[in-house]
Order: C-alpha cells, then sequence, then structure tokens
C-alpha cells in the first residue's frame, strides 16, 4: 500500500497537487479531531436549542453547506488528480479518498461557515442582497466555479503567471456575474486570504507540500480558487437564507 | 446621454418591427430557422462521433514503412492519427493443440494437460531464435518491448505478468515459465482460477490476457467438448523487423506445420485507442452533467402564463443546444478542428450561452396586455426586452473577448466557439424562439376564447385598447418578482404538475418513443463503434450454431473454410473415405469430407478432435475485450489513450499430441477427475445461449414492466380523480384544466349567495359559526354559516314602526321600484364621499370604480365629515376646516349633478335629491336627532350602525350616535343598551366579556358585560376558533346581560380612531394621528404609544402570538414587538394607503391602495413578492391557511399560493363578471370565506383545506 501511495502521489506531482507527508499528519489529524469534537458540541448546543424554528433553519442551512462542501471538495480533488492516468475501477474509491481525510470535512466546515456569513453580514449591513437572486443562478455560479477548478487543473499555461492572471479574471468574472456587492467582494477576499495564509502555515509546518511552488510555499492560483469558491458558497447560503 | 437614449429608441423600435415580423409570418420563418440550422450543421457529418471504441486501420505487411510524424500530402483515406511509430507491435502466436486420437482410457484433465505443456518449449524456441543475415544478429531480445516495473499495486499480478524484460505473455507464465512448476502443479485449472477476480470486473481479466483467447474458447476445461485447446503466445515488440518476423515464422512452421491453414498473412492491423473514461474522469463529468440539468430544471421552472410549459421549454432547450452545434458547425466550416473534448466543455458552453435571454423575453411577452393582438404582444415584448438583451449580449461578449486574449490556446478555442455560440443563440431566440412563442400565445387565446365565448355570448367584448405607438417609450418593465395578472378570463387554471407530466407523458406517449429512438440509436451507436467485436462475435455464433462438422462453412468463403485434420499417427484412416453429405456446403471440397467419422461417435470408434482454421482465427485478438490491449499495457503504466499499436498477422501453430505423451505428462492426482459425462446432443449446448439471452431478455421484460408499475404507483396516487388529491403540495388541486386535453373530474367551487338585505352591506362580523352582517338601512341580518339560512332579522317586521322618521316606508317605496336601484344608491353615495375627500385633500387617486371601503368593520370615513354640518364640539372641527360652509344639500346637488353622467340611470330611478333625504344623510340626520327617550329595551332605528361585533350568540352593535347594544342573535332581540357616550361609536372590539369602543371624538370606552345567570352555567358552545379567540361563552336568553362602561379613556387619540383591533388581552388602537397605541385589556391601562408612521393608521393586524402589524397612509408597514413596544421593521410598499393587513406565521401580506398585494417575510422584513392586481379590485384580503391567500376582486375572489405566488383559482361570484368589487372579506373557521357583494353576502366554501384542517 505504501507503494501505491507513493505513486499515487509522485502521480499527482504531475498534475499540480498538494501532496502530502505522512510526518506531521498525525498532528494535524488529532488537531482536526479536536475540531471536530468542538463542532459537535457546538452542534449538541445548537440542537438543544432547538425549540426556536430559526435555530433549526439555521442548522439546517448549515448542514446543507456542509454537504455542498464535502461534495465539491471531493470531486475538485479528483479533477485535479486525475490527469492522463488510466484507472482501474478498483481504485477508484481509494483514489475518491486518496487525499487526506480530513480535508473533505474542513472543506466542509468552512463551506458552512462562509454560507452562513454571507447572508449573516448582509442582514447587519442593512442591504439584502437582490441581485439575481434565483436557483437558476445558483446554479449557474456552481457550473462556472467548477469550470475554473477544470481549467486550472487541465489546461496547459505557458507560464504560472499567466494561469493566475487568467484565473484571477475569470474568479473576477464570477464576481460580476453573479454577486456584484461589496459585502459579497470583501468577504471573498478575506475567504482567500485566511484561506492561503492558512494553507502557508500548513505547507510550512510540512503538513502539505505543493510540486510547485511559486507563491512563497504555494500556488499562486490558489487565492483565486479560494475567492470564487468563497463567492459560491455565499451564493448558496444566500439563497438557502431566503 | 442623448445617444444613449436614441440608440435604446431605435433598438426598441427595430426589434418592434422583427417581432411583428415574426409573428405574421410563423411557419416560413420556423422553416428557414430549420434550414439554416440543418446547414450550419452540416459539417458536423464529417467530424466522426464521440465514442471510446478503438478504431481500426488496416495496411500491406509487404511494404510497411513506419509512418513519420509529419502529415504527408495526399494519403487517401489515411486517418489522421496514424503519424509517427506505434506505441508497441503485437505479434500473436496462436497455437491450437489436440491429443489425437482420443482415446477413452484418457481422462479429461489430459486434454488441456499436454497441450499446455507444449508452450514451454515453444516459448523457448522463440525466446532463443536468432536471425542472421548479413547485416547482424538480430533476437528477440533486441526487439521486444523492454518493460521494468508493474505497478505498484498489482500484487496478484507480480508473480504472473513479467516484471523486467520482455513483454512475453502466454499461459506458461502462470507457472513463471518452468516446466518444472507446471509439472508438479497437482490442478491445473486451480491455478489459473485462482487469479481471477472475484465479482463483477470490466477491464480484461489476467486468463484472458495470458491466453489470448477469450475464455470459453481456449478449451481448457474438464467438459471440453471439442477437445482443442487455443491459446496465444503475445509477443510485444518495441521495433520492427520484418526479417527477423519473417524468419521466425517461417521457423514455427517448420516445426509445427499446419498444413491446411490458409490464414491471410499479408495485413497488419493499427488499432487506435481513444481516451479512455475512467470512473475518476466520470465523476467530475457526471457532477458537471447534473449542475447542468439543474441549471435547465430551475430555468425552465420560470417559464410560466404559457399554452405549454414543456413545448416552450423544450424550445428553449433546443434554442440552446442547436446553437451550439451551430457554433462547431460553422468553425468546422472554417477550417476549425476541435481539439477540446467535446463531452466535457460541452455544459460549461451552455451554461455560458444561457437560458435566460429566453426567459426574459417570454416573461415580457406574457406580461403584455392581454387584450392586444398577438402581434402586437409579440412586438411589444420583444421591444420592452431588447435593451437588456442587447446589453446582456454586448456584456458576455465583452467578457468572452477578454477571455480570447489569454492567448492560451484552449481557452482560445472555447472563446471561439462560445462568441460562435452566442450569435448564433441570438440569431435563434430572433428568430426561432419568438416565433415558437408567438404560436403558443396564439394558441393559448384561441383556447381561452373558446372558452370563454359561451359565458360571455351576451356582453359586449372588452374593448380592445388603443395600440401603443411604436415610438412610444415601451411601459415600465415590472420588477422581476412582480407577478402581472392578467384579466380575470385569462387566468388559467392549473393542474399540480405531478398531475400534468403525467397527462403530457399519456397524451404523447413520448415515454414509449423516446425508448424506442433511444434503443435505435444505441444499436446504431454499438454497431457503428463496435467496441467489443459484435461482428466477429456474431460470425462466430452463427458459425458455432450450424452443425458441428460444417464449421462455419456456410457463412464464410469457401477459401477459409473449415480445414480438415488429418489423423494423427494411428489415426482411422477410414474417417477420411467416408463421405458424409453436407447440404450446407456451398463448394465441396475434398478436405471437408474428411470428418465422416463424426457420424459414428458412439461404436467405439476413436474420436479424432479437430483442429480447424477459420475466419475467426485470423483477427482472434477481435473477440477479446476492447479494453485487453488497454489493460494489459496499464499494468505497466504504459497508456494507450490517443495512441495507437500495430498487430502483426498472426502465426498459426497446430500441435498434434499423441495419447502416449498426454498419458506421460500426466499428474498423479489427475485421474482422480471423473470422466466427464457423455453429451446427449451436439446441438443442444450452442442453442443454450440463445435460450439463455431469451430468458433474461423475459425476466429484464418483466423486470422493467414492475418497475414501471411501481414507478406509476407512486407517481399517480390511487384516488387522483376524485376531490383533493391524498398528498401532494397543492392539495387544492381539484381544479379544471383543459390545456392538457384532459379535464380531470371537476369539483367547481361555488360561491353560495346569502340574500335578503337591501343595500349594500356595511358591516360583517363573525365567530365561525354564525354570521352577522349590517346593510346601510340599518337592517341587522344573522346567518347560518354551515347552511347559509337566515336565522333572525334584526329588526323584525312586526317591529317596524312607523312612528320613526320615515326612512322605512320610504326604503319600502324603493323596494318597490325595482332590482337595480340599491346599487345605484350605493354609486350615488360613493361619489358624494369622494367630492368631500376631495375637498379636504386626502392623498387619493381619482378611479373610475367605486372607492374600497378602507376598513373590514366599519364604513368609509364620509360620516367623520358628517360632523362638520352639525354643531360639534370643536374637536371636530379640527378635521376638516369648515370650507363650503353648510350648504350641504346645495353640495350634495353639485355632486349628482357632476355624476350623472357615468350613472344614467340615476335621476330616472332616484325621484330627486332635494324631494327626500339622500341616503347616506340617514346616518346625519340620526345623528342630528337626539337620541330617542325611550327605554332601555327600545332600540333606536334611524341611526346607522357603524360597527358590529359577534360573540357567542351576542352581536354588539355600535351605533352613530354613540349608542352601544346588545343583541342576542338568535332571537333578534334587544339584550341592553347603553348610551353612555355620544360621540359615533367607529370600531368596536369583543373580547371575553369585554367591549371595547372606539369614537369619534378619539375617546376609548371600555364596557364590562355581566351576564346574571339564573342557571349558573356559562356553557361552551362549539370548538375553539382557529382564530385564536378564546372561546366564546354562550348565552342563554334567560341570563340578565348588563353592559357597564368601565374606564373611559377621553382622549385615547387625538383624532378619531380609525381601527381597533384585540387579541391575546390587548387591545391596539390606531388613529388619525398617526399614533398606534396598545392597552391592556384588563385594566385598560395604555402600554404603549407607538410612533413611526407619518400618516395616519389604517390597518392593523394582532394576533395571539403578540406579533402586530400596522399600516399607513403612508404607506409604510411596521411591526412592532407588542412586549416591548419596539419597532422590529420598517418597510415602505405602497404608493398610497395600506388598505388591509394580515399575518401567517412567515410573512405579513399588505394590500394597498397601489393595488398590490406585497408579500413580506415576517422576521426579516424583506419583499418577498408581489402581485400587481387589476385596478380598482377590492382590498380586501384573508388567510385561509398558511399557504392560502384570498383576496377580492371585481365581483369575484381569488385564491392564491403564498408559497409561490401563483393564482390557484379565481371564483366568480354572480353572472355578471363585473359590477361590485369585494370590500370585505370574512375568513370563517370552517374554511369558509364570506365577502359582501353588493347588496348580498356570497359564502364560498373550500372544500380540500378543509380536509387539511382536519
Amino acid at each position: 500500500m505504501p507503494r501505491l501511495e507513493e505513486h499515487c502521489w509522485s502521480r499527482s506531482c504531475a498534475s499540480r497537487v498538494e501532496s502530502k507527508t505522512f510526518s506531521g499528519g498525525n498532528w494535524v489529524a488529532s488537531r482536526a479531531e479536536e475540531m471536530m469534537s468542538i463542532v459537535t458540541t457546538v452542534l449538541s448546543n445548537a440542537y438543544g436549542s432547538l425549540h426556536s424554528v430559526r435555530a433549526a433553519h439555521l442548522i439546517r442551512r448549515g448542514l446543507v453547506l456542509f454537504t455542498v462542501g464535502v461534495v465539491l471538495a471531493l470531486v475538485l480533488n479528483l479533477l485535479q488528480l486525475q490527469r492522463n492516468v488510466t484507472l482501474f475501477p478498483e481504485e477508484v474509491m481509494a483514489t475518491l479518498f486518496s487525499s487526506a481525510w480530513w480535508i473533505p470535512p474542513c472543506c466542509g466546515t468552512a463551506a458552512a461557515v462562509v454560507g452562513l456569513l454571507y447572508p449573516c453580514i448582509d442582514s447587519h449591513l442593512g442591504e439584502p442582497h437582490k441581485f439575481k437572486r434565483e436557483w437558476a443562478s445558483v446554479m449557474r455560479c456552481i457550473a462556472v466555479f467548477v469550470g475554473i477548478n477544470h481549467a486550472s487543473a487541465k489546461l496547459h499555461f505557458a507560464n504560472n503567471a499567466q494561469l493566475s492572471l487568467t484565473l484571477a479574471a475569470l474568479s473576477l468574472g464570477l464576481w460580476w456575474m453573479f454577486d456584484r456587492s461589496r459585502s459579497g467582494f470583501g468577504l471573498g477576499i478575506g475567504t482567500a486570504f485566511l484561506a492561503t495564509v492558512i494553507t502557508q502555515l500548513l505547507v510550512y509546518n510540512g503538513v502539505y507540500q505543493y510540486t510547485y511552488p511559486d507563491f512563497l510555499y504555494v500556488r499562486s492560483w490558489l487565492p483565486c480558487i479560494f475567492f470564487s469558491g468563497g463567492v459560491t458558497v455565499g451564493n448558496i447560503g444566500r439563497q438557502l437564507a431566503m | 446621454m442623448t445617444v444613449r437614449e436614441r440608440l435604446r429608441e431605435k433598438i426598441s423600435a427595430a426589434f418592434y418591427r422583427h417581432g411583428l415580423l415574426c409573428a405574421s409570418y410563423p411557419v416560413p420563418i420556423i422553416l428557414f430557422t430549420s434550414a439554416s440550422i440543418l446547414a450550419c450543421c452540416y459539417p458536423l457529418l464529417r467530424l466522426p462521433l464521440p465514442g471510446t471504441g478503438p478504431v481500426e486501420f488496416t495496411t500491406r505487411v509487404r511494404d510497411y514503412t513506419v509512418p513519420s510524424h509529419e502529415p504527408q500530402g495526399d494519403l487517401g483515406e489515411q486517418p489522421d492519427w496514424y503519424r509517427g511509430p506505434p506505441v508497441a507491435y503485437i505479434q500473436p502466436v496462436l497455437v491450437k493443440a489436440a491429443v489425437s486420437p482420443w482415446d477413452s482410457t484418457l481422462v479429461p484433465v489430459d486434454v488441456f494437460r499436454s497441450p499446455l505443456g507444449r508452450v514451454f518449449s515453444l516459448l523457448e524456441e522463440i525466446r532463443n531464435h536468432v536471425h542472421d543475415d548479413g547485416s547482424g544478429i538480430r533476437s528477440l531480445e533486441a526487439l521486444c518491448l523492454q518493460v521494468t516495473d508493474l505497478l505498484p499495486g498489482l500484487r496478484r499480478m507480480q508473480r504472473v505478468l513479467p516484471e523486467h524484460g520482455c513483454l512475453l505473455v502466454s499461459p506458461g507464465n502462470y507457472w513463471q515459465n518452468q516446466r518444472e512448476l507446471f509439472d508438479s502443479d497437482p490442478d491445473l485449472l486451480k491455478t489459473v482460477h485462482q487469479h481471477e477476480p472475484k465479482g463483477l470486473h470490466t477491464s480484461a481479466t489476467l486468463r484472458d490476457l495470458l491466453f489470448g483467447v477469450p475464455v470459453k474458447h481456449t478449451g481448457v476445461s474438464l467438459y471440453s467438448r471439442k477437445r482443442v485447446v487455443t491459446y496465444t503466445i503475445t509477443m510485444v515488440l518495441g521495433s520492427y523487423d520484418a526479417r527477423f518476423l519473417s524468419s521466425l515464422r517461417a521457423r514455427l512452421r517448420q516445426l509445427h506445420p499446419s498444413v491446411n491453414c490458409s490464414l491471410r498473412e499479408d495485413h497488419m492491423v493499427h488499432v487506435h485507442f481513444k481516451e479512455e473514461i475512467g470512473m475518476a474522469e466520470l465523476i467530475p463529468l457526471v457532477t458537471t452533467y447534473i449542475i447542468l440539468f439543474a441549471y435547465i430544471y430551475f430555468s425552465t421552472r420560470k417559464i410560466d402564463m404559457v399554452k405549454s410549459k414543456w413545448g416552450l421549454a423544450l424550445a428553449a432547450v433546443v434554442t440552446v443546444l442547436s446553437s451550439l452545434l451551430m457554433s462547431v458547425g460553422l468553425c468546422t466550416l472554417f477550417g476549425l478542428t476541435p481539439t477540446l473534448n467535446g463531452g466535457e466543455i460541452f455544459p460549461y458552453l451552455v451554461v455560458v450561452i444561457g437560458l435566460e435571454n429566453v426567459l426574459v423575453l417570454t416573461k415580457s411577452v406574457v406580461s403584455t396586455p392581454v387584450d392586444l393582438e398577438v402581434k402586437l404582444r409579440i412586438a411589444q415584448g420583444l421591444s420592452n426586452e431588447s435593451w437588456s438583451i442587447m446589453k446582456n449580449m454586448a456584456t458576455e461578449l465583452c467578457i468572452i473577448l477578454i477571455g480570447y486574449f489569454t492567448l492560451v490556446p484552449a481557452i482560445q478555442e472555447f472563446c471561439l466557439f462560445a462568441v460562435v455560440g452566442l450569435v448564433s443563440d441570438f440569431f435563434l431566440q430572433m428568430f426561432f424562439f419568438t416565433t415558437v412563442l408567438s404560436i403558443d400565445i396564439r394558441r393559448m387565446e384561441l383556447a381561452d376564447l373558446n372558452r370563454r365565448l359561451p359565458a360571455e355570448a351576451g356582453m359586449p367584448l372588452p374593448k380592445p385598447g388603443p395600440l401603443r405607438p411604436r415610438e412610444a417609450p415601451p411601459p415600465p418593465r415590472p420588477s422581476p418578482h412582480t407577478i402581472t395578472l392578467q384579466t380575470p378570463a385569462f387566468r388559467n387554471l392549473r393542474l399540480p404538475k405531478r398531475l400534468r407530466v403525467v397527462y403530457f407523458l399519456a397524451r404523447t406517449r413520448l415515454a414509449q418513443r423516446f425508448i424506442m429512438v433511444g434503443t435505435v440509436i444505441w444499436i446504431g451507436i454499438l454497431a457503428y463503434t463496435d467496441p467489443a467485436g459484435l461482428r466477429t462475435y456474431l460470425a462466430a455464433q452463427v458459425s458455432e450454431q450450424s452443425p458441428l462438422g460444417d464449421g462455419g462453412a456456410g457463412g464464410l468463403p469457401p477459401h477459409l473454410g473449415v480445414a480438415p485434420v488429418f489423423p494423427g499417427p494411428g489415426g482411422d484412416p477410414v474417417g477420411t473415405l467416408s463421405v458424409l453429405p453436407a447440404p450446407a456446403e456451398p463448394t465441396p471440397l475434398p478436405e471437408n469430407q474428411s470428418q465422416g467419422h463424426h457420424g459414428a461417435p458412439g461404436e467405439g470408434v476413436p474420436l479424432v478432435p479437430q483442429i480447424s482454421w477459420g475466419a475467426e482465427d485470423e483477427e482472434g485478438w477481435r473477440r477479446l475485450s476492447f479494453r485487453h490491449w488497454p489493460s494489459l499495457f496499464s499494468y505497466y503504466n504504459i497508456t494507450l489513450a490517443k495512441r495507437y499499436i500495430s498487430i502483426l498477422p498472426v502465426i498459426p501453430i497446430t500441435l498434434h499430441l499423441s495419447p502416449r505423451e498426454a498419458i506421460e505428462t500426466r499428474h498423479p492426482q489427475d485421474t482422480r477427475h471423473p470422466p466427464p459425462p457423455s453429451l446427449k446432443t451436439n446441438d443442444l449446448p450452442a442453442d443454450l445461449t440463445l435460450y439463455k439471452v431469451a430468458a433474461l431478455g423475459l425476466a429484464a421484460g418483466v423486470l422493467l414492466v414492475l418497475l414501471l408499475f411501481c414507478l406509476y404507483r407512486v407517481l399517480c396516487s390511487r384516488n387522483y380523480g376524485q376531490n383533493g388529491v391524498a398528498h401532494g403540495r397543492r392539495r387544492r388541486g381539484d381544479l379544471p384544466c383543459d390545456d392538457y386535453g384532459y379535464s380531470p373530474p371537476i369539483s367547481e367551487i361555488s360561491p353560495l349567495l346569502l340574500c335578503g338585505h337591501s343595500m349594500d352591506i356595511e358591516c360583517l362580523a363573525s365567530d365561525g359559526m354564525l354570521l352577522a352582517s349590517c346593510c346601510l338601512a340599518g337592517q341587522i341580518r344573522v346567518w347560518d354559516t354551515q347552511t347559509g339560512d337566515c336565522l333572525t332579522v334584526i329588526p323584525k317586521h312586526g317591529l317596524r314602526r312607523s312612528s320613526s322618521s320615515g326612512c322605512w316606508e320610504q326604503r319600502d317605496g324603493w323596494d318597490a321600484v325595482g332590482v337595480a336601484e340599491p346599487e345605484n344608491l350605493g354609486g350615488g353615495t360613493e361619489p358624494g364621499g369622494g367630492v368631500f375627500d376631495e375637498g379636504e385633500g386626502y392623498p387619493l387617486r381619482r378611479r373610475t370604480t367605486p372607492r374600497p371601503a378602507l376598513f373590514e368593520n366599519q364604513p368609509d370615513l364620509t360620516p367623520l365629515i358628517d360632523t362638520n354640518f352639525d354643531s360639534q364640539p370643536p374637536s371636530h372641527l379640527l378635521l376638516t376646516p369648515p370650507r363650503d360652509g353648510f350648504d350641504f344639500g346645495g353640495l350634495v346637488e353639485k355632486a349628482y349633478l357632476e355624476h350623472e353622467p357615468p350613472s344614467p340611470g340615476l335621476t330616472a330611478s332616484y325621484p330627486s335629491p332635494l324631494s327626500g333625504p339622500p341616503p347616506q344623510r340617514r346616518r346625519s340626520l340620526g345623528y342630528i336627532q337626539p337620541p330617542a327617550p325611550q327605554g332601555q329595551e327600545t332600540p333606536d332605528w334611524e341611526s346607522a350602525v357603524w360597527a358590529m361585533e359577534l360573540r357567542g350568540n351576542l352581536i354588539a352593535a355600535g351605533r352613530s350616535n354613540g349608542k352601544l347594544e346588545l343583541w342576542d342573535a338568535v332571537e333578534g332581540s334587544l339584550r341592553c343598551s347603553n348610551e353612555d357616550g355620544v360621540s359615533g361609536i367607529t370600531a368596536l372590539a369583543f373580547l371575553n366579556n369585554r367591549i371595547v369602543a372606539a369614537r369619534l371624538d378619539g375617546s376609548l370606552d371600555f364596557f364590562t358585560v355581566d351576564i346574571n345567570k339564573p342557571l349558573g352555567l356559562l356553557q361552551y358552545r362549539g370548538p375553539p376558533g382557529r382564530s385564536n379567540m378564546p372561546p366564546s361563552p354562550c348565552y342563554s336568553s334567560e341570563d340578565v346581560i348588563s353592559c357597564q362602561l368601565t374606564r373611559s379613556v377621553q382622549c385615547a387619540h387625538q383624532k378619531p380612531i380609525t381601527v381597533l383591533r384585540a387579541a391575546a388581552g390587548r387591545v391596539v388602537t390606531g388613529s388619525q394621528d398617526h399614533t398606534v397605541r396598545v392597552y391592556r385589556l384588563e385594566d385598560s391601562c395604555c402600554l404603549f404609544t407607538l410612533q413611526g408612521h407619518s400618516g395616519g393608521i389604517t390597518a392593523i393586524y394582532i394576533d395571539q402570538t403578540m406579533v402586530l402589524a400596522s399600516g399607513g397612509q403612508d404607506g409604510a408597514i411596521c411591526l412592532w414587538d407588542v412586549l416591548t413596544g419596539s419597532r422590529v421593521s420598517h418597510v415602505y410598499g405602497h404608493r398610497g394607503d395600506v388598505t388591509s393587513l394580515v399575518c401567517t406565521t412567515s410573512c405579513v401580506i399588505s394590500s394597498g391602495l397601489d393595488d398590490l398585494i406585497c408579500i413580506w417575510d415576517r422576521s426579516t422584513g424583506i419583499k418577498l413578492y408581489s402581485i400587481q392586481q387589476e385596478v380598482g379590485c377590492g382590498a380586501s384580503l384573508g388567510v385561509i391557511s398558511e399557504s392560502l391567500l384570498v383576496t377580492g376582486g371585481q365581483g369575484c375572489v381569488s385564491f392564491w399560493d403564498l408559497n409561490f405566488g401563483d393564482l390557484l383559482q379565481t371564483v366568480y361570484l354572480g353572472q355578471s363578471s363585473d359590477g361590485q368589487g369585494v370590500r370585505q372579506l370574512v375568513v370563517l373557521n370552517n374554511a369558509a370565506i364570506v365577502c359582501d357583494f353588493g347588496s348580498e353576502l356570497s359564502l364560498v366554501y373550500v372544500p380540500s383545506v378543509l380536509e387539511k384542517l382536519d
């Protein structure tokens, strides 16, 4: 099995995918476990206050967003992993879960947080988001987001700057097409910044490794992906909150 | 800016003209569009169909050279992938071995043990073969494809497949190519089987790989009938050397001659493999497609108000798809060959192009006035949206052009496709979709006309509105959430979606057609790509099913026919002599007749297994899975995707082994196997496959039928034909519908008319069981809400006294004049009010229709003004400055003269404005008259009833002279009356045993009803109401009821109290002085004064959950927290007064003078959507259940689905559809609504909602 793992990672190196080393894995796993336990206590507390409809609604939204985040993480990870590799049916599941197990839950949690934050900020700022509030637009947004990921995984670019610039333009286009709100932009930037910093820290601590880092320790297109992901999840969250 | 405006105008005009054109000539335009689509798609025929099956190309072996990388000029049919060297050359060596003659002493294992054993010597031979010509020595080691390492994780393959050196695959690999291991293996079959994967597998199995022929053809089995073992030694060569191969071929032939083999050896086949789509790639692909379908679903769901939703949705999808096809076709036409994976980028293209424009067009067209001609509607709809469409398109084109400058080839190609797709999509929208839309709308109008004609035969058709001049700016587009309502006749009744789908499917037999088309396409694709070698498989099947001896000669060319077998040493020479006539033999070859020994198998004559070489052996690899080669190479991490391999002509080897040799190679344990059971017939097993297939097919069919049946049961509940679908979201879905050619049983909601009042209904009150109504004439009637019977009339006819002011006699006279009079009178009163309103400077819009009442339970505020003409307390003068003096009669006369033209029948039927007091003056008359010095039990008929409440069986009536009366609803007797106040009671609230009366002078009186029960018991009647009222006590007629003023708040408000509501122990008053006050009911203590409106309060809602909403003349709606007195939210929703407010648990519904009904989210205060009603529609609202809203309209009430804002049904109250509007609407407990309809009451039951409540 270690050989298979190594092989997977060596292959994924070719496709610019974050690969991990095993040394920091345990530490992060324990951390993630702690976090998950905190999350579960929070959830149980929240369940305790189920008597109010609002809390139930919030939890339902959070669960939906979590699921969306997990599914997107799995699918996009797969999109990054597979590249010119013929896979055997037996190994599909292994590939699907080949990255660290804690990545999808983390992505799900992040999606839930961001998706709940967007409508919350909207209501606090007192400017309800009214631009294209319908499910069709949300679906379009998700499709464009997956497309951006697809492009980042599959297209051959001349150099990294070109790739990053293209992705940045695409992300901005996504925001302009589906959001157009100041709060959405700000929160997207914040999400991208935070997530990039976290990734930098993780990589710095040796949990991860990027194959060809060109932006300190990570890839330079990562903030763009995070930004568009934040906008997409926020879009879903707002639609759910309606 | 002016340029922009001009551009906008021009675009609008162009679209208008285009819309006219499209709607005028629909058929030619559709034909033209289809022709252009086909023309643009024509170049697509040159593109290969997408499929993953391998493609073949055959060249001759003789003058084969490795193709160069550069495409050469003209190579005829050479495919474009045939460039550069192949990944590998495959040299199969096909071995057929048999023990002959078959001896009865042999055991079944002998069938394959010794033939398989020969593989080691053959391998030795091949490995050691050296070709030496002048140029040098070549061996297999130098030529073969060197492999280094197996893919990790293939542990089960590790010991079997070669891990280094030459890739040479044969059955010998099972035993590591060592003869000793083979000889010492007690159970060969077990060794072979233990490497097989468990369960289902899609890629080639190890057994296929090593044997090189499909499992069933190997003959390695204990029950083999033919006793011929077939296997392949596969050499994979890295480079091609013709001389070495030919020498090897010659050598092997020399060693093992296959005498009769006439296989063709002059062709090599190049097989090109497409990119494999593995499961891992499939998952993201499937995800994108799921998202795409969700997008299409959510988009097309918004198409509404058209004749056929499905048709339009289909047209929208067709528009997008064919624009994509056109885009690809055009790009191909101009020389660009698509290199992107079409399946992958397709969803993104669809998403980029989008369905938005189509939906916007539809919405815009259906929201144009329906009384216009279809042409004009289309044209107007188009021109309304022209600017936004053009703007959107320009934006998208800009974005895509920016993408084009990224200089990434893939993105550039994508953008090119998207640009062409966008343009062709625009073209199709303009020509194809617009035309389809026009056809659809015309069909809808025709259907509506058919439906309407009988009902409206006697009525003048609605006058078509003046055609809008083309240059006129288009009317303001409704905001995205506004649902524009059509005139009543065009409101389509709707079925539940689920049923509509089923009807649609049933009507068009769509499912069958889809399945048929799908099957045909599938078979076509199968035949086209032929992934599994279907043709050869079929040929093999045919040859197998023919009699054994024929060996497929029937279907095959004679020279490829069955080669006979020469018996080995010691064979039976007789066999060659006996001739069996072969009927199917087209050319009886002498060799073929040698199979005559077959005729006597059971007579102890030793069997000679036949080794035959047929056409299927020539390219035996075809019978393998098409994933055979990719999976073999993938074990060594070599991908064949988008590359090709060359398969060299097979080298046939025939081995005949003597029984002695077979016995010698036996393993001691081999004899334990029992001999195979004697075979009954030869033909049966061959046919068995057919039976198997038939049985499987039958089973699958039965399963499918069962599945469909289950689906049907799930989709259609058994009783969908009856009233009230058992489950589902739209429960009140028993609506007639003829849109889909099927009309389910109609349960028309028919209103029950309660006639009896002679004049317009003024007040309505109900406690669920009883309904009390009071008309302008002062008559109170009590009705049973269940049956609609009139229980009591107050005053009774016997009570009528001629000594009163004479109104009654006069009224009787009016009654005799005609039926139409009360209407005219009603019409007469309204303009008078209008005049006063104008005089006072009310912010109001002029209407041609009668102005709806502002408040539910009380008259118009016109009586307020009447007070000016009396000598009243000075506080009243604040209301209206005395302007025109007190010439009341003159004013009224003027009003009547002014309004004579709109009501022509007035002067004829009405005696004269001066001859008698006009009807509304009766109020003032009653007001002027001092309260008659009558006993407590004598009612007063002169003053009008301004407010009325009903609890238990007590009616509380507040009169204009300040009198509060309590009537027994059943007996019609006056129980008590209170005359403490003199100012008119404008509103009443009756809660528990307290009555709150709001007076015209702004004071608020709290009364307590004391019941002295002789029996000492309060009976409770009926279940508690749904309106959260506490159960009303029932007062029996023996009780002595007294009504005492407990507290009077003199200056509750500075101005007249306009609205009074009580619930949950609170009394809330709203006044003209812009404030709302909250009182506690028990001690009449003022808790809060809520300020926040900038106009008089016109509507208040409070319910048991302490939610307070108020609406004012400023169009604002405030939500308050009654516990703290804080304002929760404050929104502006209406231009003009808020006329009515209702809350459900999740939303607030308001209606205003601007004919808009707005639905707000209760917690956030965000407007969910609004419904634009027709002009002059009543402002009355009612909520029947959480999701069912009822509104009053012009002679009708409409039911709405609150969740979606859909119109569910419109119920017409009377025969004449236009006429009075519904001004008051009361929702009763038993899911009925009562509304006033002129001088009649209308009781409408909503039966299916009743079901839901239970």
